[in-house]
């Protein structure tokens, strides 16, 4: 894992929609590691390395650039300002938190009212939630953002632990890291069609056109899922109600059996597994099948495209905060790797 | 027919798991097929016809339906926890059996199956499968998908099954190209496609690949004479449904009134359809490239989504007539 690299992706700025700051990390990560790099009409990177076999299956790697956040979507007069949600995240764990706004990074912090005053709130909302830039009023907030700033989490990226990095939008920069990692090394027998996609967090958009123009044979995506590997504070605890964890922390790279946007290519999840088996390389099976990924676009693009899902496992995903295991990572771009050389002798996608 | 019927509505396919209902319809369609293919996703593209100046049509019916999953085995009971693969009706699940792909039966269960309010079936995830054979904890891995199972009955021309939805499309797709025997003025290609129940996901990628000029999806339509039903004037018996509109799809009028003309014609038959909830592989087809002008051919269904299907045997036979009777002219 090249820390350095995954932390300036993990500060960089970069909600759906608006992944400039990543893009231009990203850009200069890859340069000189392949070929045909090109950024398409919605901003998603394209980029090619070329493989060692003639007529060997051309496969299709993406992660996305961008974060879930928000925007502003207006001042009030008090200087307060109201904001709204940029891909999915629980209201629940708002208030309080640090943000950073616009391009100038305005410090900001989400109302909350402390508990002397008692008032509970059981159900908090985020239509209800201001940030609070200490402006003095609304012509003060006014001359500070503006409607339709970019806002993110205010965090850090970090060692936690012994092997665990933390940091916010692992999901998906870590799948970015990993992908510019892939594209380092090499080369393999196969054309890898590197995708840094846009937009994944609002609904798998620049996956779609960026499959469209590789059209790849086979697509494996690169992604961040949750690993709920935590006691749930809710739960009452009987016979059938068994922790069911979706994976867990250093369990190795997360197969997708099927999810909201895709049933992973039976063929395809059998040689994941196999390929797994045969390195020596830990992986888990995802056991629920919330969400959704970029595969979903993918494998309906064009005339169809062969896709599956590798997920690194981390905690607290779309949050200030989530934690990735070193040997995760690792055995993620093992595995990535492995799948590359063996891809030659992949059978087909009919089962 | 009949046996074609029995056959293909017994055959094992849930979303995503279609490959022995392939297999079998390839089987069928082999003698009437000018060449056959299957594309990445699984869907079966058979060609009938080489067009010879006159249209590019698709014809889709989706070989997949609903079913589950198993995604987690609890420790300590062994019971499994499931996924749905398609729209599954809670209130009809506590007791049903499933078959695993390795043959395993199933049967669901759930701590209250009649809902705490007794109006309202639980949670899904409530729901547990018992794969138990007495002698340990069974053998069914997470990421094995199954299908209902339930055997095909005959009552009078009423025919009753498991995932007429829908197959009894494939039926009538496989029908048409038997009566074709190879003979049409137009480039044919009969699509059975995957993982409808799902989303409509097949249907788009095997439009992208055939590029028609026009596009006929078969399936089953809800019927409005149950008791207490919808009221959209669709019976059983009452012959082929001709759709004129559902949520995904606002069938193009040329389309809908060349299916009527061809109906008069032929004396099929035919009733106009509305509906209100739910939508087919065309609504994915029309959209693709430059846009497909695109219609449906239904066949009148009660009970849909449930194990106990029920389709009439004459609106079956007016829908292949219509079918073979467009592709013909």
């Amino acid at each position: 894992m090249d820390t350095t690299l995954l932390k300036s992706l993990s500060e960089a700025h970069g909600i759906s929609g608006k992944e400039d700051a990543v893009r231009k990390i990203i850009l200069e990560a890859i340069d000189g590691h392949t070929s045909d790099i090109r950024i398409d009409s919605l901003g998603s990177i394209t980029a090619i390395k070329r493989g060692t076999v003639a007529g060997a299956p051309r496969v299709m790697l993406a992660a996305h650039m961008d974060e879930v956040g928000f925007m502003v979507s207006g001042v009030d007069g008090d200087g307060l300002l109201r904001f709204t949600a940029v891909g999915s995240i629980d209201d629940r764990i708002l208030p309080g938190l640090r943000m950073k706004i616009g391009v100038n990074a305005i410090p900001g912090v989400v109302i909350w009212t402390p508990i002397h005053l008692g008032r509970e709130q059981s159900v908090v909302k985020l239509a209800n939630l201001r940030i609070d830039i200490g402006a003095a009023n609304k012509d003060d907030a006014n001359g500070k953002v503006k409607m339709g700033d970019m806002i993110v989490f205010d965090s850090y990226f970090g060692e936690v632990g012994t092997a665990m990095v933390r940091g916010k939008a692992l999901d998906d920069r870590a799948g970015c890291a990993l992908l510019i990692d892939v594209l380092r090394g090499g080369p393999y027998p196969v054309d890898v069609l590197a995708a840094f996609t846009v937009q994944e967090e609002i609904g798998l958009r620049g996956a779609q056109v960026a499959a469209q123009t590789l059209n790849p044979d086979v697509a494996f995506v690169l992604e961040t899922t949750t690993a709920n590997d935590i006691p749930n504070p809710l739960a009452v605890p009987d016979e059938m109600d068994e922790p069911n964890p979706t994976c867990r922390i250093q369990g190795g790279p997360v197969f997708t059996i099927l999810d909201r946007s895709i049933i992973v290519n039976p063929r395809l999840l059998q040689f994941l597994r196999a390929t797994a088996d045969k390195h020596g390389i830990p992986y888990q099976l995802k056991t629920q099948p919330g969400g959704g990924t970029d595969g979903g676009s993918i494998h309906l693009a064009n005339d169809g495209v062969a896709t599956a899902v590798i997920s690194n496992p981390s905690r607290y995903i779309h949050s200030p905060v989530t934690y990735l295991h070193r040997d995760d990572f690792d055995n993620s771009l093992r595995l990535v790797q492995a799948l590359l050389h063996d891809m030659t002798s992949f059978g087909g996608t009919a089962l | 027919m009949k046996d074609l019927i029995k056959s293909l509505v017994e055959a094992w396919g849930p979303s995503g798991y279609e490959h022995h209902v392939r297999e079998l319809i390839r089987g069928y369609a082999e003698p009437y097929a000018d060449s056959i293919e299957v594309d990445a996703l699984g869907n079966l593209i058979c060609r009938v016809g080489q067009g010879d100046g006159k249209q590019r049509i698709m014809v889709a019916a989706h070989m997949d339906e609903i079913g589950l999953i198993a995604t987690f085995q609890e420790p300590r009971s062994g019971y499994l926890r499931f996924t749905p693969l398609g729209g599954l009706i809670h209130t009809t699940l506590h007791g049903s059996r499933v078959r695993f792909e390795n043959g395993v039966t199933g049967v669901i269960g759930a701590p209250e199956p009649l809902g705490s309010s007794r109006q309202n079936a639980p949670d899904l995830e409530s729901f547990y499968i018992d794969i138990s054979d007495g002698d340990g904890a069974g053998a069914v891995a997470p990421g094995t998908a199954a299908a209902f199972w339930r055997p095909f009955e005959e009552r009078g021309t009423r025919l009753i099954a498991k995932s007429m939805d829908d197959r009894i499309g494939c039926v009538v797709a496989l029908e048409a190209m038997r009566l074709l025997a190879k003979e049409t003025p137009h480039e044919v290609y009969f699509a059975f496609t995957v993982q409808e129940e799902v989303g409509i996901r097949g249907a788009r990628p095997a439009a992208h690949s055939i590029d028609p000029d026009i596009a006929i999806a078969l399936d089953v339509t809800q019927a409005g004479d149950e008791y207490k039903g919808e009221r959209n004037g669709i019976k059983l018996g009452g012959g082929a449904a001709i759709k004129v509109q559902d949520p995904g799809l606002v069938v193009p009028p040329a389309i809908r009134d060349w299916m009527i003309a061809r109906a008069e014609a032929d004396g099929i038959p035919y009733q106009l359809e509305l509906l209100k909830a739910g939508t087919t592989d065309a609504a994915q087809i029309q959209s693709v490239r430059a846009g497909v002008p695109s219609g449906c051919i239904s066949i009148p269904c009660r009970f849909v989504h449930t194990t106990s299907e029920t389709v009439d045997l004459r609106d079956v036979e007016a829908c292949v007539q219509l079918l073979t009777g467009l592709l013909k002219h």
